[in-house]
């Protein structure tokens, strides 16, 4: 089933055009990563795809256009960019939060919504920090309580805005297997990331925008050419293949005036 | 679970604390009359002079202490959570401000010596203009910077139009009637403000109270907040006109009353953590029981001099919050 169903998009912010024509499919068991450089629009994208911000053209969830917040925040988990956790609040309870949609006001979480709640902090790897106040944690363990509480939220449809941003190399990957293990399960994740050789070994799926616009769209060996990367993002690359997958490594800025 | 038992704890003795405060105040004033024979006074009826000072007098005063006390607790935690700014407090928004205008304009222009309650009608005039003004200021963007600077866009507004009537005061009489009124008060209240406050002040309190678990979410911010399902334009208008009647009609009873709503949330959350939804039940009882001891405190203190409890309120609340300030400037760093 498609789970994200985006055909000529178009978003403007004050009299700037920010998407020109976007369109995008994805499906089941799919683990996407948006790449491209900065500014290229792949927050706006990501915040237009989740209701957050006006868009013209078609967008679809599950099939549906219309949705009301309510029913929107039981298929969409959104994982922005910016790590706001306003209160020093224990780490259960920031995970505990993305249990909102299935509660109605009020109530107390259920033994379902507790199980929920463990296996996200689980998969995170921060059960052992549950009861410590999210304020006083570091930059990377507070992205993985954030991602908790997204997975939380058990939603068939995972955008997270760079969710790697910040991590050592051990979380990184341990992130990656994360969203290929929710792929695999059959749910859909969009990922921004930056950091190509991730994107090229763990998605399914690479998406590269540039100026608004979606540019490659394909696997990984079909996306990253030299010529895209010299184009888009102005650089050379080594590209070669690893055993479990194309390699990709940044080397120089191309040098041409 | 232990964790839930202390809170309900917590909320059990504040509540405690609150019903013994309002007996307490009660029985606090110039007549010498027995704590006994005060209520007995009070429910019974046949007291004659005794009953006529509980009923007319006492009974308003800590009625009046118990509803201002909880709104200034309740709205700052609300406005504290919505804004998710530590330093947010009823008077914020402007609200203050305004209906301080309302009632300065009454008595500048001789209308509250005419007809006693043109002062209160006024002063909610203003809360509703200033109101209306930062809704429409912060209706368009999300931002809840917008709101902080229209409201502090307004504040300045009605805080030079009151120095103005101030300025232009036909008699010294006027002035000092103008800046005693300023200072917040809950003497010579009668059973008529209670009448005219308690509608303003329960619908605000009812329209705070339901924003209680989107405050929760908003823990995460405004985006991440919206994909929980939260509806941020209707958190934004409970939080803004709920603030505004019953801030405004508190402010328009008693006067601008300082340093409750910005102080009380920030005591309550070392005691019962900072999950916004906690904070505000236990911010509404402790802001009450922190005017009902404050009103009683001057008139114990000074019972000729009739102390104003604005003062008291900023004289005492100031200090504390330096000292909490100083306590907690390394976890704020």
């Amino acid at each position: 089933m498609s789970r994200l169903t985006i055909s000529d998009l178009h978003v403007d912010l004050g009299d700037m055009p920010v998407l020109r024509g976007v369109s995008l499919e994805v499906g089941d068991g799919e683990f996407v990563g948006l790449i491209g450089p900065n500014g290229a629009g792949k927050t706006t994208l990501m915040r237009a795809a989740a209701g957050l911000l006006p868009s013209r053209g078609t967008l679809a969830i599950s099939g549906r256009e219309r949705l009301s917040p309510g029913e929107r925040a039981k298929l969409i988990s959104y994982l922005p960019q910016e790590r706001e956790i306003a209160w020093p609040v224990a780490v259960e309870k920031v995970v505990m939060l993305g249990r909102a949609p299935h509660l109605p006001a009020f109530a107390a979480p259920g033994p379902r919504d507790v199980a929920a709640i463990k296996a996200a902090m689980r998969r995170m790897e921060v059960d052992g920090f549950a009861k410590r106040s999210a304020t006083e944690l570091s930059g990377g363990e507070k992205a993985r309580v954030l991602i908790a509480r997204a997975l939380a939220q058990e939603a068939p449809l995972l955008l997270a805005d760079e969710p790697a941003a910040g991590l050592d190399p051990a979380h990184q990957i341990a992130l990656m297997r994360v969203f290929a293990g929710l792929a695999h399960e059959g749910k859909s994740v969009v990922a921004c990331l930056h950091d190509l050789g991730f994107a090229a070994r763990w998605c399914t799926r690479l998406v590269l925008m540039h100026a608004g616009m979606i540019v490659a769209d394909g696997s990984p060996r079909e996306v990253l050419t030299p010529e895209r990367l010299r184009t888009v993002y102005n650089i050379t690359a080594f590209l070669g293949e690893y055993a479990s997958g194309p390699l990709v490594l940044p080397l120089d800025l191309t040098s041409d005036e | 679970m232990s964790e839930n038992a202390r809170y309900r704890l917590v909320l059990a003795l504040l509540g405690l604390m609150v019903a013994a405060l309002f007996v307490l105040s009660l029985a606090t004033g110039p007549a010498a009359i027995g704590l006994r024979d005060g209520l007995a006074a009070l429910f019974s009826g046949d007291g004659a002079e005794m009953t006529l000072i509980m009923r007319e007098i006492r009974l308003p005063r800590a009625i009046l202490g118990l509803m201002i006390g909880g709104t200034l607790g309740l709205s700052g935690a609300v406005l504290q959570g919505y804004l998710r700014n530590p330093l947010a407090e009823p008077g914020l928004l402007g609200i203050s401000a305004s209906a301080s205008l309302g009632a300065v304009l009454a008595i500048y222009t001789g209308l509250s010596a005419a007809f006693a309650f043109a002062l209160p009608l006024f002063a909610l005039l203003g809360a509703a203009t200033a109101v209306v003004v930062v809704q429409a200021m912060a209706g368009v963007g999300r931002g809840t910077l917008t709101i902080i600077l229209a409201g502090v866009a307004v504040s300045a507004f009605a805080g030079a139009m009151t120095s103005l009537a101030l300025n232009l005061s036909p008699n010294p009489f006027a002035a000092l009637e103008i800046v005693f009124w300023m200072l917040g008060s809950l003497t010579d209240r009668s059973m008529v403000h209670v009448w005219l406050a308690a509608p303003f002040i329960l619908a605000g309190w009812l329209m705070l109270a339901s924003t209680a678990r989107a405050l929760d979410i908003l823990t995460l911010g405004s985006d991440a907040a919206t994909s929980l399902g939260v509806d941020l334009r209707r958190v934004q208008l409970l939080a803004v006109v709920g603030t505004a009647a019953s801030v405004g009609a508190a402010t328009a009873v008693a006067g601008a009353i300082g340093f409750v709503g910005l102080v009380v949330p920030h005591l309550l959350r070392a005691l019962v953590g900072a999950v916004p939804s906690r904070l505000l039940p236990a911010s509404a009882l402790a802001g009450a029981a922190m005017l009902l001891s404050a009103d009683i405190f001057v008139r114990v203190i000074a019972p000729e001099r009739d102390l104003k409890l604005g003062v008291l309120t900023a004289l005492v609340g100031a200090p504390f919050f330096l000292w909490l300030v100083w306590r907690s400037r390394r976890t704020m760093l």
